[in-house]
This record gives structure tokens, C-alpha cells and sequence, in this order.
């Protein structure tokens, strides 16, 4: 079976009843689950931060090393505009966090996007050590290694307090992320979407049927960077921190990791990779950092060699089989 | 005007001791991309094991530092190859994506391996005697140790150079990197081609980073801290090619040194902003063939 | 007759190899113009050219009159250029009506549209879908291309040109590959086409050559050798030394 969330003018964008599931997860966790949910809060940002990795790389097929950079802005102007500015509304710091990343994903993609495959790659890492770089050494403004404190948050709307339990933290990055979702999805369905593919799948060709292919991806980058913004601006609303871990290359790549283990190009493997990722980490990380990691590093390999799509993909083929049982 | 002169003199020494172990680090990851399309992120596991290799050697078994060195160079040409034929040669045709995130799966398993075996800590080096002092030469002074790095890894860019302009292998290597296709239906047998070339040059990167380990800590985040460098080399430089590398490890191993003395806020920042420009000037490298 | 497309004394050099030789070429309104010429001689570099897939190293391209020499890639299109590739250029893992969509869905600007859902563009879709059916492919439509048959992925390739509904079609060997049963079924799909667009066609099966093209140039190491009906064509000594010749025997 194919990947179910793969858009274009073939496709179905009609809504199905798994799709809610995530959403009726994410409501019975809350009323189950209470003390869990700065936990939950967090798997929620990174699910977004996810959401927008998936955007391009899974549909627009650009492998990037460095998209942390836009997460980082995100957090820093929020953090920034709190500690240094005075400016704690926090739908005005998303607001801002969303710009100022989306308008790095225009400059620095303007520049990057002309190249392909391994310059691209490396590129990108190169625009993330520079931003790793100036946030370590700007420390009047980000409090460089020391990390950014000193962050107060409003209310939302003026009404919802940050409570010490995380209820407000996580019905609020349930919204956004929903919010975002509802866009991403929407994106996914159109025609646009329908020309990432095309760009994903044979770019020479995309040129040849005159698509401007290069504003598309500039297009793509920018919105992605936005939605990372977005993610990184809850992290410190919902943390009152930021650490110089926000832009780091780990960040980067573990992103990627998450969103590979849950399976890249089908939306909903940026829901599946993270909650997994996370709720696994919190486990087991903090008695066993190595093994932690060793089991991590297997099963990244033991994806990328035998299990194609993730765990998304294996339900997928699972599905798949016993559908065919029954019909046979 | 001489305190800076000293300065320029010893800042071009210490760099090009940087440079020639980031060189002798790198070419085989040059070499890899170039031949196999391969991104390997995890080339630098193969220095710092090489590193660990070496201290190992020295400490539980007592070898001397030389033969630890040649004991390094062996033991990981003798693991990569297993983990090619294993493992990397099943992804040789795959996507990037997928190269990235199995060669990252890789760097996570080596990192904590790592940390079992020798904890978090930088591990000490044991030089020998003959190589800690100091080493007069036109009536200067220079460090032994910096003196020896630059003139092994000359012998060892010289061999290479000359194990790839005159030898049959390496014409037959370069035949590949030049049209892999071609070089097949010649009667090369690139399967084997890959897999001695992927050894020798990740064997290089053991000995670069067991020669190393005084400029490049080994520690378990190795793999993760210098890979942007590794890349940068390859990618600056021109992928494929043994020239281009080379002057792009000298080149960072130079400007990385110089900032760090004159212009420490900076750090690292020029590195990649030239980085960014080079790429952008030639997307190929500096060496490398653009189309 | 009017002119749809024209090259002057076109040059393109790789290096030191000359694969463009200074080309003077004209292909009429509604032509059905070959290209013909041995392997290596530059005509798929040719296309490129005009294209601007390639920039050439000097003279001039007119499309409808209008030099274009300077214009994007994407700047001919719009003004009516369309082209096929010798080796498939398809995007191999969406569908048969995707590969197509595409291709209309740019002609006809709604490629920007970020919210709305593509498979409500009924315009798009049915248009995609008619030019498939057109083509003997409706049952294929909601195929993967990578699945489909090769002798069908041909026909795919050249359905995503006609989806941008050029002026000037540029065919790159399209029956490359293709058994003789199949490229019959080519063949007839050529003949077709709307009479007033402008074909020229790059082939190596002679056969088809002499049964569509009303008009056939010889390029041979970058340089025009001859141009003519394909009974001039066939009856001409240098063609058959350089090139029919070496086939015919
Ligand atoms: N990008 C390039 N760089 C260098 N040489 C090239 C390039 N593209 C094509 N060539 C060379 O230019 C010449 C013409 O190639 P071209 O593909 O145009 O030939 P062709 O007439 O289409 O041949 P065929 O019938 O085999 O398709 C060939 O010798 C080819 O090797
Ligand atoms: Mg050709």
C-alpha cells in the first residue's frame, strides 16, 4: 500500500475517522494523564517543530542538517522579547517568533535553495553553526551559554494563567498545533502541495513543464521555517527558558530521527515519531543515557535498512495484510 | 612588528599540523562521496575509534606509540570493511535521506559504545618522550610533537597521491569517479574497487584521528563535534578529488587557528560564513567538477 | 506559411567538442519535421538549446517570431514551447493523472494555490483525464507510471508535453526503447495531434520517420548535412554515407 497522505489531484482529501485519533489521544491524555502534562506539552511542540521538518523533507525532498536554526529563532524572539523587551503576551512572541523565522527561512533559503543534493545538505548545516554561533557568542542579548532567563509569560488571551501543572501549557500547544495542522493538511491536499511532489520526485522535469521551481521551494522553505518558529516560540513560553540547545546540529538531527521513526511524507508519522520518541526517552534516557542512545541508533538503522516509513509504514503494511485476509 | 611576525609563524605552524590531520581525516570521506555518492556522516567514528584504538594499545597493552598508531590504521580498515560489506552497501543506491539518517544511527550506536567503554571523559594521550620537547630549526623553536604530525602526514599525502596517479588501483579508481558506468562495462570490478577504497580510507581516518588526539580531543561526542568540519573539507574542497581537500583542510586548519588567536568572539563563525560563500561561488567545490 | 520556430547560426560548444555548428533551422506552423542524424551528433543537445535547458555560446532562437535567446527556460514554455525527454522523465511515484496534472495545473496558473484542495479542481482533472483517455490510457490514470508498462510510460511522457499545450512540440526519441508493436500505437497517437502544432521529432526508427515526417534534417557532428522530403532525404549520397548507410547494410 501506498503512503495515504501523499496529496495531488488524485487523491481523496476528505477527512478520514483515523485522523481524529491523534486529536482524542491528545483530549483523553489530558483528563488521564494530569501529571504528565508538561511532558505532554513538550511532545506537542515537538510534534509541530516535526509537522514543519516533515514539509520539506518528506514533500518537498529537501534534506536539511539545519532546520533547528528557525526552532532557535523562534525560541530566542519569544525568550528575547519577554526578558529584554518587556513584551510577555505570548500570542504577540508567537506571532513574532513565526515572522523572524519565516523571514530567515526566506533569506537564508533564497541563498541555499540554488543548490542540490550535497551542497544543499551541507549548506544547511553550515547556516545552523553560523546561527549556533551567533547565539553563543550575542550573550547581551541571548545570554550565550548561560542560556536566556529571566522570561516572564501573560496569561493567553489575557485570561489563562501558566499554571505549575502544564494545563495551560498543553491545551495551548494543543490549539496551535492544531491550528498548524489544519494549514499543513490543507497544504498537503493542494495544488501546491501536488507541485512539492512533483519537485520531490523529478525536478528537471518540473522545469521542463515551466513550474518556477525555485520560488516554490523558497515558498515551502519559508512556511516550514515559520511553523519551526512557531514550535520554538511555545518551548519557551511553556518552559520560561532557553538554552543554546534550541540551535544546536543534536537538535537537528534528532528531529530528523524523530520524524524518520515515525515515517517521513505522511503527516501523521510527525505525530507518531515524537510522541514515541519522547514518552520512550522519558522512560528510559534518564537511568540509561547509552543504552539510550545505542537502542536509538539501532533502530534508526534497522529503519533505514528494512523498515521503510516507519512505524506509520508498519501499520500501514499491517493494515494492508489483514485487509487483504479479510477480502480473500 | 616581530611579536606579530612570531605569531604569524606559529600560527601557520600550528595550522598546518591542524590541517594535515583534518586532510588525512577527511580523504577518505572525499573519496566515498565522490566514488560511491555516499554522504557517510559517520566518517568521524572511524577517527575517534581510531583514537581509542591508539590509547588502548598504549595503555592496556603496552604497545609503543608508533605500532599503536599502525595497530589503529589496521583494525579500523578491518572493521569498516565488515561494516561495508554489512551494512553500507545496501544503501549505496538509496536516497540521501536515507544514507543521512543510517550513517546518524550509526554516530549514535559509536557515541554510546563510546561512553560504556571509556566514560565521558577526553582521554589523556601518552606521547613519547622523543617527541614532547622542543625541536630547533633555523634558530627557532618548534614543538616536536607538531613537527612530527606535519611530516607523517606528508608521507602519508604523498603516498596516497602516489597510490593514485601511478598505481593500478588507482587509475581503476579513478576510472569509477569519473564514470562508474564506463569503468564497469571496461571490466573494472567496482564491488571490490568500493570496498578496498572504503577501507583504506576510513584505516586513514583511524590513523588521523590516533595522530590527532592531541588537536582533536577524543571523546564520545567526536563523531557529532567535528563532523561539520570533516564536511566542510570535502565539500570545500570538491568531492572525488585528492587536491581539493587537501587545500581546503590547510585552509581551515589555518583560519580556524588564526581566529582562535586573533579573533576568539568570532570562533567558528568565519569558518562557515566562507564556508556558505565557497559553496555558493561553486556548489561543486573549489576542486571539484561542476555538472 | 509562417514560421513557429527558428534558429540562427547557433552555437554550442562542450569544451572542445562543437555539438552545435552554427544550426540555421526552420520549423514551419503545423510541421511535421524529423530530425535525424547518427548518435552523438547533438540533435537531443539541440533541443536543450532551444529549450533553454542549455544556454547556447552564440546566435539566435525565435519562437513565433520573438527572440527568445536570452529567455528563461520557463519564459519559452509560456510562450508555447513543450518537449519530451529520450530517457523517461516522469515523476515515477505519482500517478499516470498526477504526471499529467502537473503539467496543466502550471499552463493553467493555479500551481499557487496552497489551500485549496487539488482534487477539486475539476478543470484540471478532467482535462488531465481526457488527454489521458485520448491517449488510450483512462484506464491507467490512477496507476503509479512507475508501475505502468514501459511502452505506457512513453505515452505518459508525451501526455505531460501535451498537457502544457505548446505551439511547437519537440519529441526526443519518443518510441525509444519501445517494441514495434508498441510504437505503431505511438505512431498513431502522433498522428492525432492538432494539425496546426508545430512537431519536430527526433528518431532513430526510420520506419516511423518516413511514415510521419513531411519534412527531414540531417545533423551530423553538430552541423546540418541536409534537409528535405524523405524523398530527397532517402535519395541523397552524403545522408546515406554518414548515416543510412552505416544502418542499412
Ligand atoms: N553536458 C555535456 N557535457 C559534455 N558533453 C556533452 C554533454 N551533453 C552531451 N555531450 C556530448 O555532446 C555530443 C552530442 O550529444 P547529444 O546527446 O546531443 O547526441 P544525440 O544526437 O542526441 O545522440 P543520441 O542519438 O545518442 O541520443 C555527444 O558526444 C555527447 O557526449
Ligand atoms: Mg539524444
Amino acid at each position: 500500500m501506498g503512503n495515504l497522505h501523499a496529496g495531488g489531484y488524485s487523491a481523496n482529501a476528505a477527512l478520514r475517522w483515523q485522523e481524529s485519533l491523534p486529536w482524542l489521544v491528545a483530549i483523553a491524555a489530558f483528563f488521564l494523564l494530569p501529571e504528565f502534562l508538561n511532558l505532554g506539552a513538550r511532545i506537542l511542540i515537538f510534534i509541530l517543530f516535526a509537522l514543519s521538518l516533515d514539509l520539506i523533507v518528506g514533500y518537498a525532498g529537501i534534506v536539511t542538517l539545519g532546520h533547528a536554526a528557525f526552532f532557535g529563532l523562534g525560541a530566542y524572539t519569544a525568550g528575547i522579547l519577554s526578558a529584554r523587551a518587556g513584551i510577555n503576551d505570548p500570542l504577540i512572541q508567537l506571532v513574532a517568533s513565526g515572522v523572524t523565522a519565516g523571514l530567515l527561512g526566506v533569506v537564508t533559503g533564497a541563498i541555499i535553495l540554488r543548490t542540490r543534493g550535497l551542497a544543499l545538505m551541507m549548506l544547511t548545516l553550515a547556516i545552523g553553526s553560523i546561527c549556533l554561533e551567533v547565539a553563543n557568542k550575542a550573550s547581551s542579548l541571548t545570554g550565550g551559554a548561560d542560556g536566556l532567563a529571566g522570561i516572564t509569560i501573560a496569561p493567553v488571551l489575557g485570561q489563562f494563567r501558566f499554571d505549575l501543572y502544564g494545563k495551560t501549557s498543553y491545551l495551548y500547544c494543543l490549539a496551535i498545533l492544531f491550528v498548524c495542522w489544519w494549514f499543513v493538511r490543507r497544504l498537503v491536499y493542494s495544488p501546491f502541495g501536488a507541485s512539492l511532489a512533483g519537485i520531490r520526485e523529478n525536478n528537471l522535469r518540473m522545469h521542463a513543464i515551466g513550474a518556477p521551481v525555485y520560488l516554490r521551494m523558497l515558498a515551502v522553505y519559508a512556511i516550514s521555517a515559520a511553523l519551526a518558529g512557531f514550535a520554538g516560540a511555545l518551548l519557551t513560553q511553556t518552559s520560561q527558558f532557553v538554552g543554546l540547545n534550541v540551535v544546536s546540529f543534536e537538535l537537528s538531527g534528532e528531529m530528523l530521527v524523530m520524524l524518520i521513526l515515525g515515517g517521513v511524507g505522511r503527516i501523521y508519522g510527525a505525530f507518531a515519531g515524537p510522541a514515541v520518541y519522547m514518552i520512550a526517552q522519558d522512560q528510559l534516557a534518564k537511568q540509561f543515557p547509552e543504552y539510550w542512545y545505542l537502542g536509538i541508533g539501532s533502530l534508526l538503522v534497522i529503519v533505514v535498512l528494512f523498515a521503510k516509513g516507519g512505524v506509520l509504514g508498519l501499520v500501514d503494511r499491517m493494515v494492508s495484510r489483514i485487509g487483504k485476509g479479510r477480502r480473500s | 612588528m616581530d611579536d606579530f611576525l612570531v605569531s604569524l609563524v606559529s600560527i601557520a605552524f600550528h595550522g598546518a599540523a591542524y590541517g594535515m590531520v583534518l586532510y588525512v581525516i577527511s580523504v577518505g570521506l572525499s573519496v566515498t562521496m565522490g566514488l560511491m555518492g555516499f554522504a557517510n556522516l559517520a566518517h568521524g567514528v572511524f577517527a575517534m575509534a581510531g583514537g581509542y584504538v591508539m590509547i588502548s594499545a598504549m595503555s592496556s597493552l603496552g604497545l609503543p606509540y608508533p605500532v599503536a598508531l599502525l595497530v589503529a590504521f589496521i583494525a579500523i580498515a578491518v572493521v569498516s570493511l565488515v561494516l561495508e560489506m554489512l551494512l553500507y552497501s545496501r544503501l549505496y543506491g538509496a536516497g540521501e535521506l536515507d544514507q543521512v539518517l543510517f550513517t546518524i544511527g550509526l554516530i549514535f550506536i559509536s557515541v554510546a559504545l563510546a561512553r560504556l567503554a571509556y566514560g565521558t571523559l577526553q582521554q589523556p594521550v601518552m606521547l613519547p618522550d622523543y617527541l614532547r620537547g622542543q625541536f630547533s630549526m633555523l634558530g627557532r623553536d618548534f614543538p616536536a610533537f607538531r613537527v612530527f604530525l606535519i611530516a607523517v602526514s606528508a608521507v602519508i599525502v604523498a603516498g596516497l597521491w602516489f597510490g593514485v596517479e601511478r598505481t593500478s588501483w588507482g587509475a581503476m579508481l579513478r576510472a569509477a569517479v569519473d564514470n562508474r558506468g564506463m569503468a564497469q562495462s571496461v571490466g573494472i570490478n567496482t564491488r571490490r574497487l568500493f570496498m578496498v577504497t572504503f577501507a583504506a580510507g576510513s584505516g586513514l581516518a583511524g590513523l588521523g584521528g590516533a595522530l590527532g588526539a592531541e588537536i582533536i580531543a577524543i571523546q564520545p561526542i567526536y563523531p557529532f563535534a567535528n563532523l561539520a568540519y570533516f564536511l566542510i573539507v570535502v565539500s570545500v574542497g570538491g568531492m572525488g578529488t585528492l587536491r581539493g581537500p587537501f587545500v581546503a583542510a590547510l585552509l581551515i586548519g589555518i583560519t580556524d587557528t588564526a581566529c582562535k588567536y586573533w579573533l576568539p568572539e568570532f570562533g567558528a563563525f568565519l569558518i562557515y560564513a566562507t564556508t556558505v560563500g565557497i559553496l555558493l561561488w561553486r556548489p561543486a567545490g573549489l576542486f571539484g567538477r561542476t555538472n | 506559411m509562417t514560421i513557429a520556430l527558428e534558429t540562427r547560426n547557433l552555437r554550442k560548444q562542450f569544451g572542445a567538442l562543437t555539438v552545435a555548428d552554427g544550426i540555421d533551422f526552420r520549423l514551419e506552423r503545423g510541421a511535421r519535421h524529423a530530425l535525424i542524424g547518427p548518435n552523438g551528433a547533438g540533435k537531443t543537445t539541440f533541443i536543450n538549446l532551444l529549450t533553454g535547458g542549455l544556454r547556447s555560446n552564440s546566435g539566435g532562437i525565435f519562437l513565433n517570431g520573438e527572440e527568445v535567446t536570452r529567455l528563461s527556460q520557463r519564459a519559452r514554455i509560456r510562450r508555447g514551447l513543450g518537449r519530451t525527454f529520450q530517457i523517461n522523465t516522469l515523476f515515477r511515484s505519482l500517478t499516470a493523472l498526477d504526471n499529467v496534472a502537473l503539467a496543466v495545473a502550471e499552463r493553467r496558473g493555479v500551481a499557487w494555490n496552497l489551500i485549496g484542495r487539488a482534487n477539486r479542481h475539476a478543470d484540471v482533472v478532467s482535462e488531465s483525464r481526457d488527454l489521458l483517455t485520448s491517449l488510450g490510457l483512462a484506464q491507467d490514470a490512477d496507476t503509479r507510471v512507475s508501475d505502468l508498462a514501459y511502452g505506457k510510460q512513453r505515452l505518459v511522457e508525451i501526455a505531460i508535453a501535451l498537457g502544457m499545450k505548446p505551439s511547437v512540440l519537440l519529441l526526443d526519441e519518443p518510441a525509444a526503447g519501445v517494441p514495434t508493436m508498441e510504437s505503431r500505437r505511438i505512431l498513431e497517437v502522433l498522428d492525432s495531434l492538432p494539425q496546426d502544432l508545430a512537431i519536430l521529432i527526433i528518431e532513430h526508427d526510420m520506419d516511423l520517420v518516413f511514415r510521419f515526417a513531411r519534412q527531414i534534417t540531417v545533423l551530423s557532428r553538430g552541423a546540418l548535412l541536409a534537409e528535405g522530403t524523405p524523398d530527397e532525404i532517402s535519395a541523397d549520397h552524403r545522408v546515406r554515407e554518414v548515416y543510412l548507410g552505416e544502418r542499412d547494410v
